[in-house]
């Protein structure tokens, strides 16, 4: 069977949600749309990791909910192996099931309190069928033990574990049923840098000895880095920069991205020009750039032109119109 | 590494029987409680061997005895009854309404907040302004309107106690569903591909029952109340059966010189009540992993 090097393809994917008309109840002006993703153009190939990044209200969690097909694009399509994920029936959404496991960042209410750590690692494998069940407890026992958790732990439930204990679990059951891609929110925030180191270390080496694909939406560029060799900035709804992980995060040509860089505190250094404001709101957006409003580098055209995610450079693409690096995309 | 261990903390006694008693010493309350519970189902299950006399069989020597050490520990009624034996036959009746009553209510209720709670829509508008309407009259209302349709009799005082429960019930079973169904782990399975019906079976209906369970522990007591009231107002169970709504009742005309035939069976019902009121809670405490103590 030939497989396409593509396992997820997003072309244009718009998510607009329609929040009423201004004034509430009485209003009689148009309705107004919030555009939570504004065409969104991403891949992921087999065997690659990348990275989301973005402030809060970029857009990361409707973009990860259409991925996951739990909610439908407005515009656009959203592909899986070449199917779009919201129609998958039959033996593709089975195949779909399979192959896409998720992480939470609530990784405690992800799991079911009631069911012991043996019957969550293995849900996946009774519901895919994936073993007899006389070899499920050494199933469990193996994958508790690649995520460094002792096999004694089958009979307790979450409530007895730790933070770090049960982000382990819900990365052994997500492993349970041998995915393609690995979709993970947020997966090591807010744990103790210990902890968060060791999970990070375990999830690059699961990347590198199972060859598994991973989506990572993360704030934390650092995270981003370790993990993911591409990265994808997110500003409200759009991806405002895109490439190499390195190339990204060394030389960043969207301003948004060297702000994001220099919103990061680094050991003895003052935080350099914080980025003002806050994200503004995703309904009735201003002509222009959607950053000109927060951006140093702003000019008058800016306010006035929308610019495009295009190739800057080899591997790389942004959307401004007066980049960081290199020659300017539009002249 | 750090992260593995487990977070149990060190148990100081390690035997058996010294653990049971570390338990008995956090849970005084609890342990009496329950012991005492214990008594009154052991009473009401072996009630002919327990009871010194049969509960209607009258002593034409001793009317409105007061309690005494000899034949009628606890005294005899107006009618020469035995009234140690006729509150011990009476646990039978209570506990059984008590329990009779709260399955109905707990059962109509997982039913009807189920399907409001998964449902949603109109079918959960309707159902919820059915509950509404179940709980606009108190209970004890709601039980004599059904036992006027219904007749008066045990079978009858335990269907009309037992559906006056249901809209409470119902209203927590539904709460409880809206809530666990909005959890991760529910997504969580949905994007396995687990079905519908498995979706509830596996991960809703186990974290609605154990609330369930703990409101019904705490909803027997009061069962019982409302089948006393009923009793005690004439419309519950019929004379001669020893009910203690019905002997307090009868008592109630002697209460300046004969206080003992009110107050016998009134004392077993508050101390019943009592009981299972810290039992119900010991229990929740047991359930609810955000109340339960440590060590």
């Amino acid at each position: 069977m030939s497989t396409p090097p593509e396992l997820f393809r997003l072309l244009d994917v718009e998510k607009a949600y329609d929040v009423g008309r201004k004034g509430g109840l009485f209003a009689s002006g148009p309705r107004r749309r919030l555009a939570a993703l504004d065409g969104v153009r991403l891949s992921l190939k087999a065997g690659e990791s990348v990275a989301i990044v973005g402030e809060s209200g970029s857009g990361k969690t409707t973009l990860l909910r259409v991925l996951l097909g739990l909610t439908s694009p407005t515009d656009g399509r959203a592909l899986y192996r070449e199917k779009d994920i919201t129609l998958l029936q039959g033996d593709d959404r089975d195949r779909f099931c399979r192959e896409v496991a998720m992480i939470y960042q609530d990784a405690r209410g992800s799991l079911n309190p009631r069911m012991s750590i043996l019957d969550l690692v293995a849900e996946p494998l009774d519901h895919h069928g994936l073993c007899k069940p006389s070899e499920r407890r050494d199933r469990v026992a193996a994958l508790l033990s690649r995520v460094g958790l002792p096999p004694e732990m089958m009979e307790r439930y979450t409530s007895a574990l730790s933070g770090g204990q049960v982000r382990r679990v819900a990365i052994a059951r997500a492993l349970a049923s041998a995915p393609a891609v690995l979709v993970a929110d947020e997966a090591v925030s807010g744990l103790d840098v210990s902890t968060q180191a060791q999970l990070l270390k375990l999830l690059r080496d699961l990347q590198r000895e199972m060859g598994v694909s991973m989506l990572f939406i993360t704030h934390d560029l650092g995270v981003a880095a370790y993990l993911c060799e591409r990265i994808a900035v997110m500003y409200l709804g759009r991806i405002v920069e895109t490439g190499l992980t390195k190339d990204v995060l060394s030389a960043p040509a969207h301003p948004y991205t060297r702000a994001l860089l220099n919103a990061a505190p680094k050991f003895f250094e003052p935080i350099a020009e914080p980025l003002g404001g806050e994200i503004p709101s995703p309904i009735d957006l201003p002509p222009g750039c959607r950053f000109a409003g927060r951006c140093p580098e702003a000019r008058d055209d800016c306010r006035a032109r929308d610019p495009e995610l295009v190739a800057g450079a080899p591997n790389r693409a942004f959307a401004c119109l007066h980049p960081l690096i290199g020659e300017p995309a539009f002249a | 590494m750090a992260d593995v261990a487990l977070s149990s903390p060190p148990r100081a006694a390690h035997s058996r029987g010294a653990m049971a008693w570390a338990y008995v010493r956090g849970h005084v309350w609890f342990v009496i409680a329950a012991v005492v519970v214990g008594a009154y189902v052991f009473a009401a299950a072996f009630a002919p061997f327990v009871a010194p006399f049969a509960p209607t069989e009258q002593d034409m020597m001793s009317f409105m005895a007061p309690p005494a050490w000899g034949a009628h520990l606890l005294g005899t009624d107006s009618f020469g009854q035995d009234l140690l034996s006729r509150t011990i036959y009476g646990a039978r009746y209570a506990l059984l309404i008590g329990l009779g009553a709260v399955a109905i209510g707990a059962g109509g209720g997982l039913v009807i907040g189920l399907a409001a709670g998964l449902i949603g829509g109109r079918v959960e508008w309707a159902l919820m302004r059915l509950v509404d309407s179940l709980l606009a009259l108190p209970s004890l209302i709601m039980a004599i309107a059904f036992i006027s349709i219904l007749g008066q009799g045990v079978d009858k005082v335990v269907l009309a106690v037992g559906v006056a429960l249901i809209g409470p019930f119902s209203r927590t079973v539904r709460g409880d569903v809206l809530q666990v169904k909005a959890q991760p782990f529910v997504e969580a399975a949905r994007l396995m591909g687990v079905g519908t019906l498995a979706i509830v079976w596996r991960h809703i209906i186990p974290n609605v029952i154990f609330p369930l369970a703990v409101q019904a522990t705490i909803r027997v007591s009061y069962a019982i109340l409302v089948s006393s009231g009923l009793s005690f107002i004439g419309i519950g169970v019929t004379p001669p059966t020893p009910d203690w709504g019905l002997m307090i009742a009868e008592g109630r005309s002697f209460v300046s010189f004969a206080p003992w035939i009110a107050g016998v069976p009134g004392a077993a019902l508050a101390v019943l009540l009592i009981a299972l009121s810290v039992v119900g809670d010991g229990v929740r405490e047991q359930f609810d992993p955000k109340l339960r103590k440590e060590g």
